[in-house]
Order: structure tokens, then sequence, then C-alpha cells
């Protein structure tokens, strides 16, 4: 073994040196350890806040919480729009080991269809495993306490419970009430037009026709926000703290729903539309329109199949006759026309004419036909009314003219939207030179007018503007809108809207109120009357007048003989009518389609509507359940 | 000084075992310590502390063998050592076994291992050995062939790709010839190197991945939920920690899963959410004490070979804490370096304790080398 030389060393010298680089590695270990404690003093110290923020922002997201909607009462607390539970059956997957036999378990405590079951598939794959989906909507109550009992043999199945609306009168009041149903695209637009958005964040549904949706704003009341501490995949781990929303206002309609139910079943086998207002306010009593539908149907979603079939129903049910059917007034219109007569000093309250069944102009061939072929023999503006003379309405139309007609009859709310709290609302036509000239472009003929006096001929109204002119009859003038609201609740308090009236009508002399009411009276009540059988014996004292609207024209010759005429051709059945007479509180108005004659068909229906009136209502106004303790149930209150 | 007469006079029993009772402890207080962390950061799992704890016990047994094992061993082994290791990196190249888009492991059929992570120790040991062989300071020839020693291992790392690794692999030779007195010419020689380099490696050398970990590093906010995600999340954790911390498993960005990789590289962000700023200073400071203790190891040991391990050794811990906690705060590149004794994991806790092993049997065994001489 060969030695290698070996340098001398400096023992010494080596440790020495190794010292002092052993030192200068501490200083560098803490040079750059003190580095690290800058820069994380600048991180946790300095920029703290900053950090804090960030890190709150990571985990807390705030949720919009839909507020409740408001309730809905009738004019007497009865309620008439409620929020129910109702229960969903939802699946964590997550929790699930093997969903299919999970979904097959279950269809021994629910019947679930091949739709639910595609959809939820569907979903499943669509969304996150910690969310819960739905597998069936609207459990009912053996569903929801069977699963309840077997909820620990099926892990991840949840029952799920949130409120949704749901009408106790259910078709009974769909018309003017409308519905809520789940915002679609469309609507959603709106909302984000009108700016509310935000508001909307959490709602579900809104409401699509009638008070539900011309009342949304008050009834949805504001969003409000939970604050939730999420994990880095969106999962909810708790609620931090909770803005609640503000509930919708509850409101209150001036409808009272038992006479609309009343309404209803008087109405059962007709087409038509019953209209109740409030004499001194134009408040909206019931609002019936015939055949009708579910708005419960509609809340959970209607299917295709169900909603084609009411659209494309024969009488259809979709259509709002009250506010939306335009039918010809015929004879009810006549005591404003007499009212217009007499006022521009045409007639006067004995001007006499001789009927002898028809109306002829000279230079005209055609004959205008009254209803009595043999005529009325001498008849002066309150006989004309009380039986309905169409010949007098003839000469009076002629004489008056067109022009006179249409001005005073469109200040009288004819051919324009009474302005009710419904979107759905027609405003039926007043005819005039100019109107048809420009819908047919032809001139404006005399034979034109003189149909146009008892109410046929261009002239169509909805059974609401009826109701509404004869509000102003009775007021000599003064006009109000017809509200189906009647107002709100502030807490505890019920706040009562004002009437909202308009632009009064003016006459020359209200005296002339005096003479075409009277005539209304007569008409229910002296011998001759065309509604006089209907209102027989009553325990007040009624007034209106009844009318028959033909559809079709008969000839010069021929007898309208009902059963030889197609259903649908078929006479309306007409009644307008107010009570009590002196100091009226409430007007009817009725419109059957196809029913006949009104003094025969419409009449009886508005007496029962008053009968019921009279029974529940003090003079003063005020309501007394008798009807309640009778054993409604149906209602709240 | 005072402890060393102290020990000169009598040899306690942690002594006869080769147990350095100071660091020891030190050590227990760090890894106790982490224990908590990667029971917050696991979201209170217990499972995850068992099998820690289990490669913690089987770590200190490996310190303990490693603190047996007489120096001179060490030294008249190392050679061999390092050049094993490096046929085994070379093996890595060629049957090495792929994982995460890195090929760093060999496959032995009972389990894998990491080559790279015996290089951590066989660098130095081989280091301090060539160098120690001469006088001290160094010549500059011998300073250059000790580059050579310490070029080829990481650069093999480097290509695995395992950044981190090379990067400590690297600076353990590094430090021992520094520690064994290169001239400070050299020194500035290499700082200056280094610097030029950097922009060179960026652009030609370094895999796609890393370059994108670097442009991350420059600007995390470019890509908030896409590279920079990790880096945002961790400052974030770090920042509202703010001066007291979240407190223990109340971190919200760790334990809301915000954080990625929170029991393992990024566990330094836990730490600090939940301890805050006082826990990391109290951190920093147990760090420096271990390598007060360990340089002091060094600085007392009796021949040239112990004290250039001893120092590169301690000092390449130094590096694993500054760059874990560099990258987890933001201050340097995410490279794959786990914070020493705190993160969950085994390989790396196994070589570092059998470093410190290494250490304590410098410590332990120096003065009865010393008297047999």
């Amino acid at each position: 073994m060969v030695r290698r030389r070996i340098p001398i060393r400096d023992h010494a010298a080596e440790q020495s040196l190794f010292f002092r680089r052993g030192l200068v590695a501490i200083g560098i270990v803490v040079f750059f350890f003190s580095l690290l404690l800058f820069n994380m003093y600048y991180l946790q110290i300095v920029q703290f806040e900053d950090y804090q923020t960030r890190s709150n922002t990571n985990r807390i997201k705030v949720r919009p919480v839909a507020p409740n909607r408001g309730l809905i009462f009738d004019r007497n607390g009865k309620l008439l729009a409620e929020n129910r539970t109702v229960f969903n059956l939802d699946i964590i997957p997550e929790q699930v080991d093997d969903l299919p036999a999970l979904i097959n378990k279950l269809e021994q405590y629910v019947t679930l269809s091949d739709g639910q079951i595609t959809r939820f598939n569907r979903s499943v794959k669509h969304n996150r495993r910690f969310k819960p989906i739905t597998l069936k909507r609207g459990l009912n109550e053996e569903e929801v306490a069977k699963l309840s009992v077997n909820q620990t043999r099926l892990p991840g199945v949840t029952i799920d419970g949130r409120l949704a609306r749901h009408y106790p009168y259910d078709n009974i009041l769909t018309h003017l009430m409308g519905y809520v149903a789940r915002i679609n695209k469309r609507d959603a637009e709106k909302i984000a037009a009108s700016g509310e958005s935000a508001n909307y964040a959490a709602t579900r549904d809104i409401g699509k026709i009638g008070i539900e949706k011309y009342h949304e704003s008050l009834l949805h009341g504001n969003v409000g926000y939970e604050r939730v501490e999420v994990n880095n995949k969106g999962r909810v781990l708790r609620s931090l703290d909770l803005d609640a929303p503000t509930p919708g206002k509850n409101i209150t309609l001036n409808i009272d729903v038992d006479m609309q139910q009343i309404a209803s079943e008087l109405l059962d086998k007709f087409k038509g539309a019953v209209v109740v207002l409030d004499a001194k306010t134009g408040g909206v009593m019931t609002l019936v329109s015939n055949p009708t539908y579910s708005a419960n149907a509609f809340v959970n979603g209607i299917s295709t199949s169900d909603y084609s079939y009411l659209l494309n129903a024969k009488d259809r049910p979709l259509i709002n006759r009250a506010t939306q059917g335009q039918y010809p007034p015929a004879s009810t219109i006549k005591p404003h026309i007499g009212l217009l007569g007499l006022d521009r000093d045409i007639i006067t309250e004995t001007t006499r004419m001789y009927d002898q069944g028809s109306y002829k102009l000279t230079n005209v061939s055609h004959v205008w036909r009254d209803h009595l072929k043999t005529g009325h023999g001498w008849v002066n503006l309150t006989k004309s009314i009380e039986v309905s003379c169409d010949t007098f309405f003839y000469d009076l139309a002629y004489r008056l003219g067109i022009d006179s007609i249409n001005e005073f009859m469109t200040n009288f709310g004819f051919g324009d939207y009474t302005g009710i709290d419904l979107y759905e609302e027609s405003d039926g036509n007043m005819p005039s030179r100019g109107w048809k000239k420009a819908r047919f472009n032809q001139p404006w003929y005399i034979g034109d007018t003189i149909p146009v006096g008892i109410g046929q001929s261009y002239w169509t109204v909805t059974p609401l503007q009826l109701a509404d002119s004869i509000v102003t009859l009775v007021n000599n003038g003064d006009r109000y809108v017809p509200q189906i609201i009647r107002g709100h609740m502030e807490g505890d308090d019920q706040i009562i809207y004002d009437k909202k009236t308009l632009p009064p009508l003016t006459v020359n002399n209200p005296a002339n109120y005096e003479v075409v009411l009277d005539a209304m009276y007569g008409t229910l009540n002296r011998k001759h009357g065309t509604g006089t059988r209907a209102f027989r014996n009553t325990d007040y004292v009624a007034a209106g007048k009844t009318g028959t609207a033909q559809l079709i024209s008969i000839g010069e010759d021929d007898e309208y003989v009902e059963e030889e005429v197609a259903v649908h051709l078929r006479d309306n059945a007409m009644f307008v009518g107010y009570a009590p007479y002196e100091n009226p509180e409430i007007v009817i108005a009725i419109t059957l389609e196809n029913a006949g004659h009104g003094g025969a068909r419409a009449a009886p229906i508005a007496r029962k509507i008053m009968d019921y009136y009279f029974e529940h209502y003090d003079r003063d106004g005020k309501y007394h359940m008798k009807l309640a303790q009778h054993g409604d149930n149906n209602g709240g209150a | 000084m005072a402890a060393l007469k102290f020990d000169t006079k009598k040899q306690s029993f942690a002594h006869t075992i080769h147990i350095d009772v100071p660091l020891l402890l030190l050590l227990l207080t760090l890894m106790l310590f982490g224990l908590t962390v990667i029971y917050s950061a696991g979201g209170g799992e217990l499972a995850l502390i068992k099998r820690q704890v289990t490669r913690l016990a089987f770590a200190m047994v490996i310190l303990f063998i490693m603190a047996q094992i007489p120096i001179h061993l060490y030294k008249r082994l190392s050679i061999y050592f390092y050049l094993v290791t490096l046929l085994l990196l070379i093996g890595v190249i060629f049957f090495g076994v792929k994982g995460g888009g890195a090929q760093r492991w060999l496959d032995l059929g009972v389990a894998r291992f990491q080559p790279s992570e015996i290089m951590k120790l066989a660098m130095p040991m081989a280091v301090a050995w060539y160098i120690s062989r001469f006088p001290l300071p160094p010549r500059s020839k011998h300073i250059v062939f000790g580059f050579i020693f310490v070029a080829i291992p990481p650069y093999l790392i480097f290509k695995q790709p395992d950044l981190g690794t090379a990067t400590l692999v690297a600076s353990s030779g590094v430090f021992a010839l520094f520690l064994a007195g290169m001239s400070w010419r050299f020194v500035s020689v290499i700082g200056v190197t280094a610097l030029i380099a950097a922009p060179i490696l960026f652009n030609f050398v370094m895999h796609g991945y890393m370059r994108q970990r670097v442009l991350t590093f420059l600007d995390p906010e470019k890509d908030p939920l896409g590279a920079g995600y990790h880096i945002i999340q961790s400052k974030i954790a770090i920042g509202s920690g703010g001066f007291s911390g979240k407190g223990w498993m109340q971190g919200t960005q760790s334990q809301l899963e915000f954080l990625p990789e929170r029991h393992t590289d990024f566990i330094f962000a836990v730490f600090s959410e939940e301890y805050g700023f006082t826990g990391v200073f109290l951190l920093l400071c147990l760090y420096t004490a271990i390598i007060v203790r360990g340089m002091t190891i060094s600085m007392r040991a009796q021949d040239p070979f112990s004290r250039v391990l001893g120092g590169s050794i301690i000092l390449t811990f130094f590096v694993y804490v500054f760059v874990n906690i560099g990258m987890v705060s933001g201050m340097l590149p995410v490279v794959g370096v786990p914070l020493p004794l705190i993160s969950y994991g085994g390989t790396s806790m196994v070589t570092l304790l059998a470093g410190f092993g290494v250490l304590m049997a410098i410590g332990t065994q120096q003065r009865i080398v010393a008297r047999n001489v």
C-alpha cells in the first residue's frame, strides 16, 4: 500500500475558518428568515383587512330569499288566495350509493311516472352531487306520511316543503283572481325592463292574469337576503344571518265571494257573465264569467294537453266574458237613449207616439220591426222603457242622430275601457261615422242609426261597461271606475282605498234622471213591465231593464222561433238593474249568451242575487253572516 | 464554552445512545406543532394523524440508527453511497416509474422510492468527503472538481422533472463547498453566474410547467381561477390570519377547502391562517433554534468532514424552510418543497430525520473519535 502524501493541516485554522463560515451562514439564515417574516408582516398585518375581505368573499355568499306573497281576502274577510305548503320528494345524489335501486324502493311508497324518473335522471347529470334534486312534486298526505316513517331506510331522500299559491275557490274566481305560475322568459324580460330583477331574484311565481297580475307589485313584497357560508364547491354549510324579506301586502277585494258563488251557480247552465257593482263606489262585488276553469291547475304547471283543450274549447273558457265579452247591449240601453232624448229636448216625459209594430222612414223601403208584432199602441218614454217598445226608440234614435248618440254614450264610458283593475278588458264599440269609414270604408247611413236606438247595429258593450253605466245613471251622472281591490292590510290596520272617480256625465237637466229611473222602476214593478214577474214579492224595491239581443237578422216578415235557430245564433238574454230603488246599493248586469228572453232568463238570476244581498247586508251596507252560519266552511273568517 | 467543558466531564445517557437532547426536543416540538396543523388541515380526520405518527415514528427510528453509525464509516462509505445513488438516478431515466407527470421513482416490487431523496444525504457526504481530503480552505482546483460532484445529480433530478429536489440537492453541495472555505471570489462568481443563468434557464432549459409556475409567481392575478388559484388562495389564507390568527380549526380558507394541497406543500398557509403572525414568528424561531443548534454541533466537530457535512445538512434544512415558506407566501415560484417536519408526507420526512441522525452522530461521537486518534 502506497501512502499518499498528506499535506500538513492546520486544524486550529480550519476550525476557525469553519467557525467563521458557520457564523456567516447563520447570518444568512437570519437574514432570509427576516425577509420571510417581513413578508408575513406585510401580508398579515399591513394587508390584513384586504385579505380578510377576500377570505370572506370566498366563503360568504349572499342568497336572495323570496318574500311570501300577500294573501287575498274578500270584502267579508274570507280567504281567496293563500300560500300552502306543498311537499316535494328530493334526493341528494351524493348520499345515495345506488340511485336506480333507491328509485325502485321509493316506488313502494309513491307512484312515479316514467317522465318523472327521466327528468330526474337528466337533472342528476347536470347538477352538483350535493344539490337536492326533485323527483316528484306535490306529494299527497299519504305519501308524505309513508316517506317520513321510512326515512331512515331511505338515505339521501328528503321531503322538501315549500309555499305554493292555492285558491280555495278554485274555478269560482279564476277570471277575476287570475293565478300565479312560474316566471317564464317573457316575464323575466319584463321584470328586467322594469328594474325589478333583484327583487325577483328568488321569486318562483308571478301573477299571470287577473288581480294576481294587476296587483303584482302590492302582493309580491320585497326580497330578503341570507348570508351563507359556502365551501370551495359552492355547497352551503350554514346560514350566517338573514335580512328577512318583506312579505307582500295582504289585500282585500270588494268581491263578496258568497255572492260570487251564488251567481256562478245560477250561471252554471249558461255561457255568460254577471257583474255586481257597489252602487255607491263602483266596487266590484261579483264578476262571474262562465264557463270557467281551475286556477289551481295553472299554479303547478298545467299540462300541455289540458291547456290546449282550454285554448281550443268552443265555448272559450279562457275569455273573461264580464270584461272582455263584447255584446250588443240591446234594450238595456233604452234608459240611456231616453235620457239623451229628454236632455236634448227631442222628447219630453209626455211625448207620445203610436206603435203599430214597426217603424218606417219615408223614402226608405226598409221596415224596422218591434219585437211585439202587433205593436204596443200609444206609448210615451216611460212605457216604452217598461214594455221595451222598440218603435219609440227607433224614432228617437232617428231624431237624435248618430253624432249626438255617439258623443253622449262616449261620455257614459261606452266604447272605452272602464279602467277596472284587470288587464283583461275590452273597450267594446261605440259606432260613429268616423268609425264606420275607418272600419268598412263606408259612409254612415240613416238606416244605421235606427237600430242603435235599441242597442243593436254596430254597438257592442261589455257586461262591465253596462253595469258601470247604470252606476252612473243611479248617481245622476257621477262616474266611478269599477274597482276589484278594496284595500290592503298595513300591519293590523285595514287601509280602504277611496273610490276612483271619472269626469261626470253632464246633462242639461238632472231631473231627467228621475224620469228614466222611474221607468226602470216600472219595468220591474208595474203590471206591464218586462221584469215584473221576476221581481214579484221582493222585500226590497228594485229597478232595472231587460234586454234581448238579436244575433241574426230576422227577415222583415219572418218570425223568430227559438227552436228553429241554431243555438249559437239564438238571442242573448240581458238584464241591468239596481236596488233599492231609493238610495241604490247594488247594480247588476247580466248577459246570457243564446239564452233567449232577458226578462225570462236573466231577470230571475238578478232577482236571486239581490235576494242574497238584501238577506245579508243591512241598509248601511254592513254584512251579517247568515250564510256563514249555515255551515259554509269554504273560506276563512 | 461552558457546555463543552461540562460535556467532557460527564457523559449522559442520551450521549451514550448518541442523541442530542436539545435538538431532539426542538424536533419533537416542531413535529407536535405539525400534527395539530395536519389535524386541522385534514378537517379533523384522525386517520391522517395516525398515518403521520406512524411515519414520524419510523423516521425517528431511522434517525436513531443513523446516529449510531460511526462517523468514520460515513466518511469511508460516502463516495460509494454517492456513486450508487447516482447510478440509481440514472436508472430512473431508464427504468423509472411515472407518477404525476414526472419520472422520479424506482419500483422495487415491494415499494417505490425516490433516489433523488437519498441524494439529499449522499451529496453533502460526498462533497464533504472529497473536500476534506485536502487542507482547507480548498484550492481552486478542488473547488472546480467539487462542483462536478455538485452539478451532475441536480441536473439528473431536474430532468425528471423535479425542480424542488434539484434545488435542495444542489444547495446541499454548494453549502458544503462554502462551509469548507471556498474563497469569496468563487462565491461571488457563483452569485453572478446564477443571476445571468436564471433567464437563460427560464427560457431554454426549464420545462413548460416550471416556466408556467414562474410566470404565475410573477403575476398570480392574471389567471386567478387557473394557474394563479393556488397562490392567491394561499395568500388570502395567510393574510386573513392577521396578527393572532383565526384559531385552531377555525381557518375558513382551509376548513372550507379553498386552499389546495393544504396538508402537504401548502400547510404553512393553514398554519398562518389559524395561528396568525404570532404563530409564524414562533415557528421561525423554532426553525432558527434548530439551525443554530445544528450549526453549533457542526462547529464543535473535531474533523473537517463532520463539520462540513453537519453544516451542509443543517443549511439544506434551512433551504427547505425558506423555499417552502417563500413559495407559499408568494415570494418564490411554486416548487414542490414540503415544510420540513410539518407537512404531511413520508419520503422527505425520513431523509430529513436521517440527516438529523447523522448530525446527532456528529454531535455525540466526535470526542470518542478524538480520544481514539
